[in-house]
Protein backbone atom coordinates (compact mmCIF):
# COMPACT_ATOMS: atom_id res chain seq x y z
CA UNK A 1 0.00 0.00 0.00
CA UNK A 2 1.32 3.41 -0.98
CA UNK A 3 2.50 5.69 1.79
CA UNK A 4 1.01 9.04 0.79
CA UNK A 5 2.65 11.20 3.44
CA UNK A 6 4.05 14.45 2.06
CA UNK A 7 5.21 17.83 3.31
CA UNK A 8 3.42 21.13 2.67
CA UNK A 9 6.20 22.04 0.23
CA UNK A 10 5.69 18.81 -1.71
CA UNK A 11 1.98 19.58 -2.04
CA UNK A 12 2.78 23.04 -3.38
CA UNK A 13 5.11 21.37 -5.89
CA UNK A 14 2.06 19.63 -7.34
CA UNK A 15 0.22 22.92 -7.93
CA UNK A 16 0.58 25.36 -10.84
CA UNK A 17 -0.32 28.99 -11.41
CA UNK A 18 -3.67 29.36 -13.17
CA UNK A 19 -5.05 26.16 -11.63
CA UNK A 20 -8.53 25.79 -10.21
CA UNK A 21 -8.03 24.99 -6.54
CA UNK A 22 -10.81 23.81 -4.21
CA UNK A 23 -10.46 24.45 -0.47
CA UNK A 24 -12.44 22.37 2.03
CA UNK A 25 -13.93 23.45 5.35
CA UNK A 26 -16.61 26.08 5.91
CA UNK A 27 -16.15 29.77 6.81
CA UNK A 28 -13.68 29.93 9.68
CA UNK A 29 -13.99 26.20 10.39
CA UNK A 30 -11.50 23.40 9.76
CA UNK A 31 -9.64 25.19 6.96
CA UNK A 32 -6.30 23.79 5.69
CA UNK A 33 -4.47 26.91 6.80
CA UNK A 34 -0.95 25.43 6.85
CA UNK A 35 -1.37 24.64 3.15
CA UNK A 36 -2.81 28.10 2.44
CA UNK A 37 0.26 29.65 4.07
CA UNK A 38 2.48 27.34 2.01
CA UNK A 39 0.87 28.86 -1.11
CA UNK A 40 1.95 32.29 0.15
CA UNK A 41 5.55 31.05 0.35
CA UNK A 42 5.38 29.95 -3.30
CA UNK A 43 5.06 31.96 -6.49
CA UNK A 44 1.65 30.48 -7.36
CA UNK A 45 -0.62 33.11 -8.93
CA UNK A 46 -3.86 33.56 -10.87
CA UNK A 47 -5.59 30.83 -8.93
CA UNK A 48 -9.27 30.06 -9.49
CA UNK A 49 -10.46 29.35 -5.97
CA UNK A 50 -13.56 27.29 -5.12
CA UNK A 51 -14.56 27.56 -1.47
CA UNK A 52 -17.18 27.99 1.22
CA UNK A 53 -14.87 30.83 2.05
CA UNK A 54 -13.30 32.01 5.27
CA UNK A 55 -9.84 33.40 6.02
CA UNK A 56 -8.42 31.09 3.32
CA UNK A 57 -10.14 33.28 0.73
CA UNK A 58 -9.42 36.55 2.55
CA UNK A 59 -5.70 35.83 2.87
CA UNK A 60 -5.30 34.66 -0.72
CA UNK A 61 -7.22 37.71 -2.00
CA UNK A 62 -5.19 40.12 0.12
CA UNK A 63 -1.99 38.49 -1.16
CA UNK A 64 -3.02 38.93 -4.78
CA UNK A 65 -3.12 35.21 -5.59
CA UNK A 66 -6.73 34.95 -6.75
CA UNK A 67 -7.93 35.44 -10.33
CA UNK A 68 -11.43 34.10 -9.95
CA UNK A 69 -13.52 33.06 -6.98
CA UNK A 70 -16.40 30.57 -7.01
CA UNK A 71 -18.09 30.73 -3.62
CA UNK A 72 -21.19 30.17 -1.55
CA UNK A 73 -20.20 32.86 0.96
CA UNK A 74 -17.06 34.28 2.56
CA UNK A 75 -17.33 34.74 6.33
CA UNK A 76 -15.33 34.47 9.54
CA UNK A 77 -18.46 33.22 11.38
CA UNK A 78 -17.98 35.20 14.59
CA UNK A 79 -17.17 38.17 12.31
CA UNK A 80 -19.88 37.91 9.64
CA UNK A 81 -18.03 39.77 6.87
CA UNK A 82 -14.56 38.60 5.84
CA UNK A 83 -12.83 42.00 5.78
CA UNK A 84 -10.09 41.22 3.24
CA UNK A 85 -12.58 39.61 0.86
CA UNK A 86 -14.73 42.69 1.34
CA UNK A 87 -11.86 44.96 0.28
CA UNK A 88 -11.16 42.82 -2.79
CA UNK A 89 -14.82 42.94 -3.83
CA UNK A 90 -15.07 46.70 -3.30
CA UNK A 91 -11.93 47.21 -5.39
CA UNK A 92 -13.74 45.38 -8.20
CA UNK A 93 -10.59 43.33 -8.67
CA UNK A 94 -12.10 39.89 -8.40
CA UNK A 95 -13.82 37.82 -11.07
CA UNK A 96 -16.60 36.17 -9.10
CA UNK A 97 -19.07 33.35 -9.52
CA UNK A 98 -21.31 33.58 -6.48
CA UNK A 99 -23.65 30.70 -5.74
CA UNK A 100 -26.52 30.25 -3.38
CA UNK A 101 -25.00 28.23 -0.51
CA UNK A 102 -27.05 25.16 -1.36
CA UNK A 103 -26.43 25.50 -5.09
CA UNK A 104 -22.71 25.46 -4.30
CA UNK A 105 -23.18 22.00 -2.75
CA UNK A 106 -24.74 20.85 -6.04
CA UNK A 107 -21.77 22.15 -8.04
CA UNK A 108 -19.45 20.11 -5.83
CA UNK A 109 -21.67 17.07 -6.10
CA UNK A 110 -21.89 17.33 -9.90
CA UNK A 111 -18.10 17.39 -10.10
CA UNK A 112 -17.79 14.49 -7.65
CA UNK A 113 -20.30 12.45 -9.69
CA UNK A 114 -18.79 13.47 -13.04
CA UNK A 115 -22.03 14.84 -14.47
CA UNK A 116 -22.15 18.29 -16.11
CA UNK A 117 -24.66 19.86 -13.70
CA UNK A 118 -27.31 19.33 -11.04
CA UNK A 119 -30.64 21.14 -11.28
CA UNK A 120 -32.19 23.35 -8.62
CA UNK A 121 -34.70 26.18 -8.28
CA UNK A 122 -32.24 28.20 -6.21
CA UNK A 123 -31.16 31.34 -8.04
CA UNK A 124 -34.19 31.99 -10.26
CA UNK A 125 -35.27 35.62 -10.11
CA UNK A 126 -32.13 36.77 -8.25
CA UNK A 127 -28.72 38.35 -8.84
CA UNK A 128 -27.18 34.87 -8.79
CA UNK A 129 -28.49 34.45 -12.36
CA UNK A 130 -28.69 38.03 -13.60
CA UNK A 131 -25.11 38.87 -12.57
CA UNK A 132 -23.51 35.62 -13.70
CA UNK A 133 -23.44 35.10 -17.47
CA UNK A 134 -21.91 31.63 -17.02
CA UNK A 135 -24.98 30.20 -15.31
CA UNK A 136 -27.63 28.65 -17.51
CA UNK A 137 -31.00 27.00 -17.03
CA UNK A 138 -32.20 23.60 -18.21
CA UNK A 139 -35.69 22.34 -19.02
CA UNK A 140 -36.97 19.13 -17.49
CA UNK A 141 -37.38 16.47 -20.23
CA UNK A 142 -40.43 15.06 -18.38
CA UNK A 143 -44.06 16.13 -18.64
CA UNK A 144 -43.66 18.95 -16.09
CA UNK A 145 -41.24 20.78 -18.42
CA UNK A 146 -39.97 22.85 -15.50
CA UNK A 147 -37.09 25.24 -16.10
CA UNK A 148 -34.36 24.92 -13.49
CA UNK A 149 -30.96 26.39 -12.78
CA UNK A 150 -28.23 24.01 -14.01
CA UNK A 151 -25.45 24.40 -11.46
CA UNK A 152 -22.31 23.46 -13.38
CA UNK A 153 -19.85 20.91 -12.03
CA UNK A 154 -16.99 22.67 -10.25
CA UNK A 155 -14.09 21.05 -12.09
CA UNK A 156 -11.05 21.39 -9.84
CA UNK A 157 -7.43 20.63 -10.75
CA UNK A 158 -6.57 20.21 -7.10
CA UNK A 159 -8.25 20.27 -3.72
CA UNK A 160 -6.80 20.93 -0.27
CA UNK A 161 -8.66 20.09 2.94
CA UNK A 162 -7.99 19.47 6.63
CA UNK A 163 -9.18 16.56 8.78
CA UNK A 164 -8.82 15.70 12.45
CA UNK A 165 -7.21 12.34 11.73
CA UNK A 166 -5.80 10.55 8.71
CA UNK A 167 -3.80 7.42 8.07
CA UNK A 168 -0.74 7.25 5.84
CA UNK A 169 -2.82 5.58 3.11
CA UNK A 170 -5.07 8.62 2.77
CA UNK A 171 -8.20 7.71 4.72
CA UNK A 172 -9.56 10.70 6.59
CA UNK A 173 -11.64 11.11 9.75
CA UNK A 174 -13.60 14.13 11.01
CA UNK A 175 -14.30 14.24 14.74
CA UNK A 176 -16.16 17.56 14.98
CA UNK A 177 -19.89 18.20 14.60
CA UNK A 178 -19.94 18.62 10.81
CA UNK A 179 -18.05 17.13 7.86
CA UNK A 180 -19.23 20.11 5.77
CA UNK A 181 -18.68 19.09 2.13
CA UNK A 182 -15.14 17.80 2.33
CA UNK A 183 -15.99 14.32 1.00
CA UNK A 184 -17.40 15.92 -2.14
CA UNK A 185 -14.38 18.21 -2.44
CA UNK A 186 -12.12 15.14 -2.16
CA UNK A 187 -14.02 13.28 -4.86
CA UNK A 188 -14.26 16.30 -7.14
CA UNK A 189 -10.57 17.20 -7.14
CA UNK A 190 -8.44 15.80 -9.95
CA UNK A 191 -5.85 15.64 -7.18
CA UNK A 192 -6.66 15.91 -3.49
CA UNK A 193 -4.26 16.76 -0.69
CA UNK A 194 -5.39 16.30 2.89
CA UNK A 195 -3.68 17.70 5.96
CA UNK A 196 -4.59 16.30 9.37
CA UNK A 197 -4.07 17.10 13.03
CA UNK A 198 -2.60 13.65 13.50
CA UNK A 199 -1.63 10.79 11.26
CA UNK A 200 -2.57 7.60 13.08
CA UNK A 201 -2.40 3.87 12.40
CA UNK A 202 -5.56 2.78 10.59
CA UNK A 203 -6.62 0.53 13.46
CA UNK A 204 -6.76 3.56 15.81
CA UNK A 205 -9.55 5.43 14.00
CA UNK A 206 -12.39 3.82 15.92
CA UNK A 207 -10.84 4.57 19.30
CA UNK A 208 -11.79 8.24 18.77
CA UNK A 209 -14.97 8.23 16.71
CA UNK A 210 -17.69 5.96 15.37
CA UNK A 211 -17.59 4.45 11.87
CA UNK A 212 -19.75 7.39 10.75
CA UNK A 213 -16.75 9.71 11.11
CA UNK A 214 -14.74 7.83 8.46
CA UNK A 215 -15.91 9.87 5.51
CA UNK A 216 -12.84 10.47 3.34
CA UNK A 217 -11.87 7.22 1.57
CA UNK A 218 -8.25 6.90 0.43
CA UNK A 219 -9.21 6.32 -3.24
CA UNK A 220 -9.85 10.06 -3.45
CA UNK A 221 -6.71 11.23 -1.70
CA UNK A 222 -3.31 11.70 -3.34
CA UNK A 223 -1.31 13.11 -0.47
CA UNK A 224 -1.47 13.34 3.32
CA UNK A 225 0.25 16.04 5.34
CA UNK A 226 0.84 15.89 9.08
CA UNK A 227 -0.19 19.32 10.37
CA UNK A 228 -0.93 19.66 14.07
CA UNK A 229 -2.67 23.03 14.55
CA UNK A 230 -2.98 22.99 10.76
CA UNK A 231 -6.36 24.71 10.79
CA UNK A 232 -5.35 27.49 13.19
CA UNK A 233 -6.82 30.13 13.64
CA UNK A 234 -9.99 28.52 12.34
CA UNK A 235 -11.74 26.02 14.59
CA UNK A 236 -11.01 22.31 14.50
CA UNK A 237 -13.06 20.70 17.25
CA UNK A 238 -12.59 18.60 19.28
CA UNK A 239 -8.84 19.29 18.85
CA UNK A 240 -9.26 23.04 19.38
CA UNK A 241 -11.74 25.89 19.11
CA UNK A 242 -11.32 28.97 16.96
CA UNK A 243 -8.60 31.35 18.21
CA UNK A 244 -10.88 34.37 18.45
CA UNK A 245 -8.28 36.91 19.65
CA UNK A 246 -5.99 35.88 16.80
CA UNK A 247 -8.84 36.08 14.31
CA UNK A 248 -9.75 39.56 15.56
CA UNK A 249 -6.15 40.68 15.03
CA UNK A 250 -6.22 39.25 11.53
CA UNK A 251 -9.53 40.98 10.76
CA UNK A 252 -8.25 44.32 12.04
CA UNK A 253 -5.38 44.27 9.52
CA UNK A 254 -7.90 45.00 6.76
CA UNK A 255 -8.24 48.53 8.12
CA UNK A 256 -4.53 49.30 7.95
CA UNK A 257 -2.11 48.31 5.14
CA UNK A 258 0.88 48.59 7.49
CA UNK A 259 -0.75 46.26 10.00
CA UNK A 260 -1.45 43.80 7.19
CA UNK A 261 2.21 43.89 6.08
CA UNK A 262 3.30 43.30 9.65
CA UNK A 263 0.82 40.43 10.12
CA UNK A 264 2.02 38.87 6.88
CA UNK A 265 5.62 38.98 8.00
CA UNK A 266 4.84 37.83 11.51
CA UNK A 267 2.49 34.98 10.72
CA UNK A 268 1.96 34.19 7.07
CA UNK A 269 5.44 34.15 5.62
CA UNK A 270 7.24 32.01 8.17
CA UNK A 271 9.47 29.40 6.63
CA UNK A 272 7.52 26.38 7.73
CA UNK A 273 4.44 25.22 9.58
CA UNK A 274 6.72 24.06 12.40
CA UNK A 275 7.97 27.65 12.77
CA UNK A 276 4.37 28.84 12.86
CA UNK A 277 3.43 26.40 15.60
CA UNK A 278 6.54 27.30 17.60
CA UNK A 279 5.68 30.98 17.35
CA UNK A 280 2.10 30.24 18.31
CA UNK A 281 3.25 28.39 21.42
CA UNK A 282 5.45 31.35 22.32
CA UNK A 283 2.48 33.67 22.01
CA UNK A 284 0.36 31.40 24.17
CA UNK A 285 2.98 31.17 26.90
CA UNK A 286 3.33 34.92 27.15
CA UNK B 1 -43.93 44.97 34.24
CA UNK B 2 -43.31 47.36 31.37
CA UNK B 3 -43.05 45.60 28.04
CA UNK B 4 -40.24 46.95 25.88
CA UNK B 5 -40.01 47.25 22.09
CA UNK B 6 -37.56 44.36 21.70
CA UNK B 7 -40.03 42.06 23.45
CA UNK B 8 -42.89 43.16 21.20
CA UNK B 9 -40.66 42.43 18.19
CA UNK B 10 -39.76 38.98 19.53
CA UNK B 11 -43.45 38.12 19.86
CA UNK B 12 -44.30 39.52 16.40
CA UNK B 13 -41.55 37.33 14.90
CA UNK B 14 -42.64 34.30 16.90
CA UNK B 15 -46.18 34.81 15.58
CA UNK B 16 -44.85 34.26 12.03
CA UNK B 17 -44.37 30.58 12.95
CA UNK B 18 -47.93 30.02 14.18
CA UNK B 19 -49.42 27.04 12.39
CA UNK B 20 -46.09 25.74 11.04
CA UNK B 21 -46.30 22.38 12.85
CA UNK B 22 -43.19 20.27 12.37
CA UNK B 23 -41.25 22.64 10.10
CA UNK B 24 -37.61 23.33 10.91
CA UNK B 25 -37.72 26.85 12.33
CA UNK B 26 -34.39 28.36 11.26
CA UNK B 27 -33.77 31.84 12.67
CA UNK B 28 -30.59 33.82 11.85
CA UNK B 29 -29.26 36.21 14.51
CA UNK B 30 -29.87 36.67 18.25
CA UNK B 31 -33.32 38.25 18.35
CA UNK B 32 -34.73 35.85 15.71
CA UNK B 33 -33.31 32.86 17.63
CA UNK B 34 -35.16 34.04 20.76
CA UNK B 35 -38.33 34.42 18.68
CA UNK B 36 -38.09 30.91 17.23
CA UNK B 37 -37.48 29.35 20.62
CA UNK B 38 -40.32 31.39 22.12
CA UNK B 39 -42.74 30.24 19.40
CA UNK B 40 -42.07 26.61 20.29
CA UNK B 41 -42.17 27.16 24.04
CA UNK B 42 -45.34 29.24 23.86
CA UNK B 43 -47.78 28.08 21.16
CA UNK B 44 -46.15 26.00 18.39
CA UNK B 45 -44.78 22.98 20.26
CA UNK B 46 -44.02 20.75 17.26
CA UNK B 47 -41.46 23.09 15.62
CA UNK B 48 -37.95 21.75 15.14
CA UNK B 49 -35.08 24.01 16.24
CA UNK B 50 -31.31 23.70 16.08
CA UNK B 51 -28.57 24.61 18.53
CA UNK B 52 -27.26 26.81 15.63
CA UNK B 53 -24.39 24.30 15.22
CA UNK B 54 -25.34 20.90 13.85
CA UNK B 55 -28.07 19.42 16.01
CA UNK B 56 -31.83 19.64 16.33
CA UNK B 57 -32.53 19.97 20.03
CA UNK B 58 -35.39 19.66 22.48
CA UNK B 59 -36.15 22.07 25.31
CA UNK B 60 -35.55 25.74 25.96
CA UNK B 61 -31.88 26.43 25.32
CA UNK B 62 -30.87 29.98 26.33
CA UNK B 63 -29.26 32.24 23.73
CA UNK B 64 -25.57 31.34 23.69
CA UNK B 65 -26.29 28.53 26.15
CA UNK B 66 -24.21 25.39 26.26
CA UNK B 67 -25.66 23.14 23.53
CA UNK B 68 -24.22 20.05 25.20
CA UNK B 69 -26.76 20.55 27.98
CA UNK B 70 -29.60 20.06 25.49
CA UNK B 71 -31.26 16.83 24.42
CA UNK B 72 -30.39 16.15 20.78
CA UNK B 73 -33.31 14.81 18.77
CA UNK B 74 -31.74 14.79 15.31
CA UNK B 75 -28.53 15.48 13.41
CA UNK B 76 -28.65 18.64 11.31
CA UNK B 77 -25.25 19.35 9.67
CA UNK B 78 -25.24 21.94 6.88
CA UNK B 79 -25.78 19.33 4.19
CA UNK B 80 -28.96 18.14 5.89
CA UNK B 81 -30.11 21.74 6.29
CA UNK B 82 -29.86 22.19 2.51
CA UNK B 83 -31.74 18.94 1.97
CA UNK B 84 -34.34 20.26 4.41
CA UNK B 85 -34.56 23.53 2.41
CA UNK B 86 -35.23 21.70 -0.84
CA UNK B 87 -37.71 19.33 0.77
CA UNK B 88 -39.69 22.38 1.91
CA UNK B 89 -39.91 21.45 5.61
CA UNK B 90 -38.36 24.72 6.76
CA UNK B 91 -39.25 28.34 7.55
CA UNK B 92 -36.30 30.72 7.62
CA UNK B 93 -36.13 33.97 9.55
CA UNK B 94 -33.40 36.22 8.18
CA UNK B 95 -32.40 39.86 7.83
CA UNK B 96 -32.61 42.42 5.02
CA UNK B 97 -30.46 45.48 4.46
CA UNK B 98 -32.95 46.67 1.83
CA UNK B 99 -36.48 45.57 0.96
CA UNK B 100 -38.98 47.02 -1.50
CA UNK B 101 -42.77 47.02 -1.66
CA UNK B 102 -42.97 43.58 -3.31
CA UNK B 103 -40.50 42.01 -0.89
CA UNK B 104 -37.41 41.99 -3.11
CA UNK B 105 -34.63 41.76 -0.55
CA UNK B 106 -30.94 42.66 -0.51
CA UNK B 107 -28.28 41.81 2.01
CA UNK B 108 -25.63 41.10 -0.63
CA UNK B 109 -24.08 44.47 -1.50
CA UNK B 110 -24.76 48.21 -1.74
CA UNK B 111 -24.08 49.87 -5.07
CA UNK B 112 -23.32 47.83 -8.16
CA UNK B 113 -22.90 44.09 -7.88
CA UNK B 114 -19.69 44.07 -9.94
CA UNK B 115 -17.96 46.72 -7.88
CA UNK B 116 -19.96 47.27 -4.72
CA UNK B 117 -19.68 50.44 -2.71
CA UNK B 118 -20.15 48.17 0.29
CA UNK B 119 -19.90 44.41 0.16
CA UNK B 120 -22.40 43.01 2.66
CA UNK B 121 -23.15 39.36 3.44
CA UNK B 122 -23.53 38.24 -0.16
CA UNK B 123 -26.37 36.11 -1.49
CA UNK B 124 -25.85 33.43 1.18
CA UNK B 125 -28.77 30.94 1.11
CA UNK B 126 -31.39 33.55 0.23
CA UNK B 127 -32.00 32.53 -3.41
CA UNK B 128 -32.74 28.94 -2.46
CA UNK B 129 -34.74 29.76 0.63
CA UNK B 130 -37.33 31.86 -1.18
CA UNK B 131 -37.95 29.36 -3.97
CA UNK B 132 -38.40 26.44 -1.60
CA UNK B 133 -40.18 27.37 1.64
CA UNK B 134 -41.65 30.23 3.71
CA UNK B 135 -39.43 33.17 4.64
CA UNK B 136 -39.84 35.88 7.28
CA UNK B 137 -37.67 38.99 7.52
CA UNK B 138 -36.45 40.79 10.62
CA UNK B 139 -35.49 44.44 10.12
CA UNK B 140 -34.50 46.35 13.28
CA UNK B 141 -34.37 49.70 11.46
CA UNK B 142 -37.27 50.10 9.05
CA UNK B 143 -36.43 53.62 7.92
CA UNK B 144 -33.05 52.50 6.67
CA UNK B 145 -34.29 49.38 4.85
CA UNK B 146 -37.68 50.12 3.24
CA UNK B 147 -36.63 51.43 -0.20
CA UNK B 148 -38.09 52.00 -3.66
CA UNK B 149 -35.78 49.45 -5.27
CA UNK B 150 -33.02 47.23 -3.97
CA UNK B 151 -29.45 47.52 -5.31
CA UNK B 152 -28.98 43.76 -5.62
CA UNK B 153 -31.70 41.11 -5.54
CA UNK B 154 -30.52 38.43 -3.13
CA UNK B 155 -34.07 37.16 -2.69
CA UNK B 156 -36.95 37.78 -5.09
CA UNK B 157 -40.19 39.55 -4.22
CA UNK B 158 -43.72 38.90 -5.49
CA UNK B 159 -43.35 40.98 -8.68
CA UNK B 160 -40.25 39.09 -9.81
CA UNK B 161 -41.74 35.76 -8.84
CA UNK B 162 -44.86 36.56 -10.88
CA UNK B 163 -42.67 36.61 -13.98
CA UNK B 164 -41.52 33.04 -13.40
CA UNK B 165 -43.47 29.97 -14.53
CA UNK B 166 -45.96 28.43 -12.07
CA UNK B 167 -43.64 25.51 -11.30
CA UNK B 168 -40.90 27.85 -10.10
CA UNK B 169 -43.08 29.87 -7.78
CA UNK B 170 -45.26 27.20 -6.19
CA UNK B 171 -43.33 27.10 -2.89
CA UNK B 172 -42.72 30.86 -2.65
CA UNK B 173 -44.07 32.68 0.39
CA UNK B 174 -42.89 35.76 2.26
CA UNK B 175 -44.81 35.14 5.46
CA UNK B 176 -44.04 38.30 7.36
CA UNK B 177 -41.76 41.32 7.62
CA UNK B 178 -41.23 42.52 11.18
CA UNK B 179 -39.53 45.85 11.92
CA UNK B 180 -38.97 48.16 14.86
CA UNK B 181 -42.28 49.80 13.96
CA UNK B 182 -44.66 47.02 13.01
CA UNK B 183 -45.43 43.74 11.30
CA UNK B 184 -46.21 43.52 7.59
CA UNK B 185 -47.45 40.88 5.17
CA UNK B 186 -48.29 40.64 1.46
CA UNK B 187 -51.94 39.65 1.77
CA UNK B 188 -53.09 42.17 -0.82
CA UNK B 189 -54.46 41.53 -4.31
CA UNK B 190 -51.44 43.04 -6.02
CA UNK B 191 -49.06 41.52 -3.48
CA UNK B 192 -47.77 44.83 -2.17
CA UNK B 193 -46.57 45.03 1.41
CA UNK B 194 -49.43 45.64 3.83
CA UNK B 195 -49.47 46.87 7.40
CA UNK B 196 -50.56 43.91 9.50
CA UNK B 197 -50.03 45.47 12.92
CA UNK B 198 -48.16 48.37 14.44
CA UNK B 199 -46.22 48.20 17.66
CA UNK B 200 -47.62 50.11 20.68
CA UNK B 201 -47.52 53.89 20.31
CA UNK B 202 -46.51 53.73 16.62
CA UNK B 203 -48.88 55.61 14.32
CA UNK B 204 -49.59 54.80 10.69
CA UNK B 205 -48.07 58.16 9.78
CA UNK B 206 -44.83 57.26 11.54
CA UNK B 207 -44.70 53.87 9.80
CA UNK B 208 -45.34 55.51 6.42
CA UNK B 209 -42.75 58.18 7.18
CA UNK B 210 -40.20 55.41 7.68
CA UNK B 211 -40.86 53.85 4.27
CA UNK B 212 -39.77 54.99 0.80
CA UNK B 213 -42.78 53.21 -0.73
CA UNK B 214 -46.49 53.46 0.00
CA UNK B 215 -47.61 50.95 2.60
CA UNK B 216 -50.85 49.17 1.76
CA UNK B 217 -53.56 49.35 4.41
CA UNK B 218 -56.72 47.27 4.46
CA UNK B 219 -59.29 47.94 7.16
CA UNK B 220 -58.36 48.90 10.69
CA UNK B 221 -54.72 48.46 11.65
CA UNK B 222 -54.29 46.44 14.81
CA UNK B 223 -51.78 46.91 17.57
CA UNK B 224 -49.07 44.22 17.69
CA UNK B 225 -49.83 41.57 20.29
CA UNK B 226 -48.10 42.06 23.64
CA UNK B 227 -46.27 39.15 25.22
CA UNK B 228 -48.18 37.19 27.85
CA UNK B 229 -46.71 37.08 31.35
CA UNK B 230 -45.38 33.61 30.66
CA UNK B 231 -43.82 34.75 27.37
CA UNK B 232 -42.17 37.68 29.14
CA UNK B 233 -40.75 35.32 31.74
CA UNK B 234 -39.41 33.02 29.00
CA UNK B 235 -37.78 35.91 27.12
CA UNK B 236 -36.28 37.62 30.17
CA UNK B 237 -35.38 34.73 32.40
CA UNK B 238 -34.92 31.72 30.16
CA UNK B 239 -33.88 32.64 26.62
CA UNK B 240 -32.05 35.94 27.04
CA UNK B 241 -31.27 36.85 30.66
CA UNK B 242 -28.37 39.06 29.51
CA UNK B 243 -30.54 41.21 27.25
CA UNK B 244 -28.52 40.54 24.09
CA UNK B 245 -31.69 41.21 22.08
CA UNK B 246 -31.59 44.92 22.96
CA UNK B 247 -28.30 45.43 21.13
CA UNK B 248 -30.00 45.01 17.76
CA UNK B 249 -31.65 48.43 17.88
CA UNK B 250 -29.02 50.95 16.94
Amino acid sequence: MADKRMTEEEVIGELRSGMTLGIGGWGSRRKPMSLVRAILRSDLRDLDIVSYGGPDVGILCASGRVRKLTYGFVSLDSIPLEPHFRLARQAGALDVSEMDEGAFYLGLMAAAHRVPFYPTRAGLGTAMMSENPDLKTVRSPYDDGEELVAVPAFQMDAVILHMNRADAKGNGQFLGPDLYFDDLFAMAGAKTFMSAEQIVPTDQFLSEGSVHTLRIPRSHVDGVVSAPNGAHFTECPPDYERDEPFQSEYAATARDPDAWEQFRKDWLELESHDDYVAKLNERRNK
Amino acid sequence: MTVTLDEVCVVALAEAFRGDGELLCNPMGPLPVIAGRLARASFEPDLMLTDTIAFAIEGNLPLGGDPSSAVIESYMPFRTVFDQVWSGKRHVLMGASQIDQYGNQNFAAIGSYRKPKAQLLGLRGAPGNLLNHPTTYWIPNQARAFCTSVDVVSAPGYDRIAQLPEASRKHFEIRRVVTDLGAYDFETEDRRMRVRSLHPEVTLEQAQEASAFELAVTGDVEESRLPSDEELRLIREVFDPNGVRKAEFR
